[in-house]
């Protein structure tokens, strides 16, 4: 790899009959960093994944992975590529150890060399007790780590992660993103998924915003942070009759636009200085003689970032 | 998962020239045989699988064989073990044709859970999940062949005309089972779902050996059932067979049925004429 960049994608189009998943998607990774790529169900995550690793053809655009065209080189890119799809792809019968050999023996290792690396991973992703099981009887989350072992057999120049972490608990998950930090810095480019801001918050170099087929935004996090507008203050009232005298209170504490759910009774909206807004809210409430469930100040949830960002609600889409 | 991944991984493979044509062979080989020994693995890390692929025929053996036997003709024949002499070679090709179930459901189960996709994104030869499953079925069509002959055997079977002409016979049960390994890998990349193909193969492989050779002489049907059972592909392997083995229950004066021999290569190839570019071009639809 000579290039600069270890993914380089431009004006990606895919087409499902008529429906169109990705709708000229443009993507630069710098080798050796993260890149996550945040959206709600249906953005076309898996679908640039899959363009990427060489799994799917595109209706129009260009695309590089590890320094060869997607199209015209594909085994060239493949012998460079790790991939763990949004499920986990191991064979279900075999056991784990018998899965990493098989797959190590796929990327062309001599039958020692693969019974070696297969130990290693084994030992590196905690599956060394479950090593003789068949992979049908494994949790979920130990599928996962065991099909995340098996894209990692040959250190890939690049990785795509497709939502790694989607049903893992916190210690496992923790276990991946260490995981993922140390292939950095071992020179690994990774490109990763993700339904969540704190996972793409905490891994990723950049981000790109992907909804709908088209990248709505992209940067740093803490770029991405401040177009969506950084912490918000929310209040959940006890009677549903408050609710406009409380957006009221909240508007004035906060000065952004108020952002009303009558379903949950809650109201929220950006705010600068979190502790100072946290004091104003509680008193002008009791001034007012609201009674409030809940007040607190958080980071905003992914939902929120995307009303900022495409100004509509993340799940319209999937109803849609 | 406790430390953090090592680098020490093997680097993947060097940016410079593409691999010749003779390393691209080596690894077609090595990857074809990797699968082979995957579904082979699957044999026996799962023998009930293959054990119910086992009981169907010999229950058809013995129903067949005793129960109804007793009520069936064979023309030409009246020893009190003529029918199963005469069911036995029929039984052989029927399993032959379960076996399609099995090859049909192990690719749409791959299909189906991403297995195939993880393969494809690896710098495996393509063609290496088809050609080992395939090889992998002709093991198991061996196995299953051992299993019935002995089986057989005990109910009174037996080869007449010598072991060449019987290991001939034994050569166009395993051809036919190529032809029809294709056929099921096809059905499997159509239907990515297993429990569908198993409603689709069982339903009709049925009737399809009812209206054959396997289980009566077409002769003693009534005329245009008699006809499209001497036409069905499966009736001309079970009749060459039976010319082979030296069974009972040669019959029929239409052209199929005494060309049998003929025919019994000829069907084959006709199948995987059809359904190999068909299964090609299904797979590379994978990527659509
Ligand atoms: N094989 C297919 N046939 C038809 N439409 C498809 C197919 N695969 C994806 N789509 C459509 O393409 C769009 C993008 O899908 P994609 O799977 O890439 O989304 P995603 O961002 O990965 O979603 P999720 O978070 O649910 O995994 C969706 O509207 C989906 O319905
Ligand atoms: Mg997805």
């Amino acid at each position: 790899m000579t290039n600069e960049f270890a993914v380089v994608a431009e004006g990606l189009h895919k087409r499902y009959g008529r429906s169109c998943a990705l709708d000229g998607v443009d993507l630069t990774v710098p080798r050796g960093t993260v890149h996550g790529l945040l959206g709600p169900n249906g953005a076309g995550k898996t679908t640039a994944v899959r363009i990427l690793a060489t799994l799917l053809r595109f209706d129009a655009g260009r695309a590089e992975v590890a320094g060869f065209d997607v199209q015209r080189e594909p085994e060239r890119v493949r012998a460079r590529i790790g991939l763990t799809g949004q499920y986990a792809a191991v064979d279900e019968v075999l056991s784990g150890r018998q899965n990493l050999i098989m797959f190590a023996r796929l990327f062309h290792l001599s039958p020692r060399a693969a019974r070696a690396r297969a130990d290693e991973l084994l030992e590196q992703f905690d599956l060394v007790d479950a090593a003789g099981k068949s992979a049908a009887q494994y949790s979920g989350g130990m599928r996962r780590r065991l099909d995340l072992a098996a894209s990692l057999i040959l250190a890939p120049d690049v990785l795509f992660l497709d939502e790694p972490t989607t049903g893992l608990d916190p210690r496992s998950r923790n276990g991946v993103w260490d995981g993922v930090r140390s292939l950095v810095a071992g020179g690994t480019t990774v490109l990763l998924t993700t339904q969540y801001l704190e996972e793409a918050d905490q891994l990723a170099d950049r981000i790109s915003v992907i909804d709908t087929g088209r990248v709505v935004a992209e940067g740093t996090s803490d770029e991405l942070k401040s177009q969506i507008g950084g912490d918000r203050i929310e209040v959940v009232v006890r009677d549903a009759a408050d609710l406009a005298s409380a957006a009221h209170v909240v508007e004035a504490v906060g000065g952004g636009a108020v952002h009303t759910d009558p379903d949950t009774r809650r109201v929220s909206s950006p705010v600068r200085d979190r502790v100072e807004a946290l004091g104003d809210v509680v008193q002008r409430l009791r001034e007012a003689g609201i009674v409030a469930e809940d007040i607190g100040v958080r980071r905003p949830s992914l939902d929120e970032a995307f009303l900022a960002l495409t100004g509509h609600r993340a799940e319209e889409e999937v109803a849609a | 998962m406790s430390t953090a991944i090592s680098t020490s991984a093997p680097a993947s493979s060097p940016a410079t020239a593409a691999p010749s044509a003779l390393t691209r062979l080596r690894w077609w080989v090595c990857d074809s045989w990797v699968m082979t020994k995957r579904n082979m693995t699957h044999v026996v890390r799962e023998p009930e699988e293959v054990v119910i692929y086992f009981t169907l025929p010999i229950m058809f053996v013995l129903v067949f064989g005793y129960v109804f036997g007793s009520g069936m003709a064979v023309p030409g024949a009246s020893s009190d073990s003529a029918y199963r002499e005469f069911l036995l070679p029929g039984v052989f090709v029927m399993t032959m044709l379960y076996g399609l179930g099995a090859t049909a459901s192990g690719i749409a189960f791959d299909v189906g859970r991403g297995v195939v996709d993880r393969f494809r994104s690896m710098p495996v030869t393509r063609s290496a999940l088809v050609t080992g499953r395939s090889l992998a079925d002709l093991l198991r069509a061996l196995l299953e062949m051992t299993v019935l002959v002995v089986c057989g055997l005990l109910v009174g079977w037996q080869w007449h005309r010598g072991i060449g002409n019987a290991l001939l016979a034994v050569g166009l049960i395993l051809l036919l089972r190529i032809a029809l390994t294709w056929m099921g890998i096809l059905l499997g990349l159509i239907v990515p779902n297993p429990d569908l193909v198993a409603v689709i193969v069982f339903p009709t492989a049925f009737p399809l050996t009812a209206v054959s050779n396997v289980f009566v002489a077409p002769e003693l049907m009534p005329g245009w059932l008699g006809a499209v059972s001497e036409w069905n592909p499966l009736s001309a392997t079970v009749g060459a067979i039976r010319e082979l083995f030296g069974n009972p229950g040669l019959g029929g004066s239409s052209w199929v049925a005494e060309h049998a021999l003929v025919m019994a290569v000829v069907w084959p190839l006709l199948m995987l004429a059809i359904f190999v570019p068909l299964s090609v071009w299904r797979y590379q639809r994978l990527s659509r």
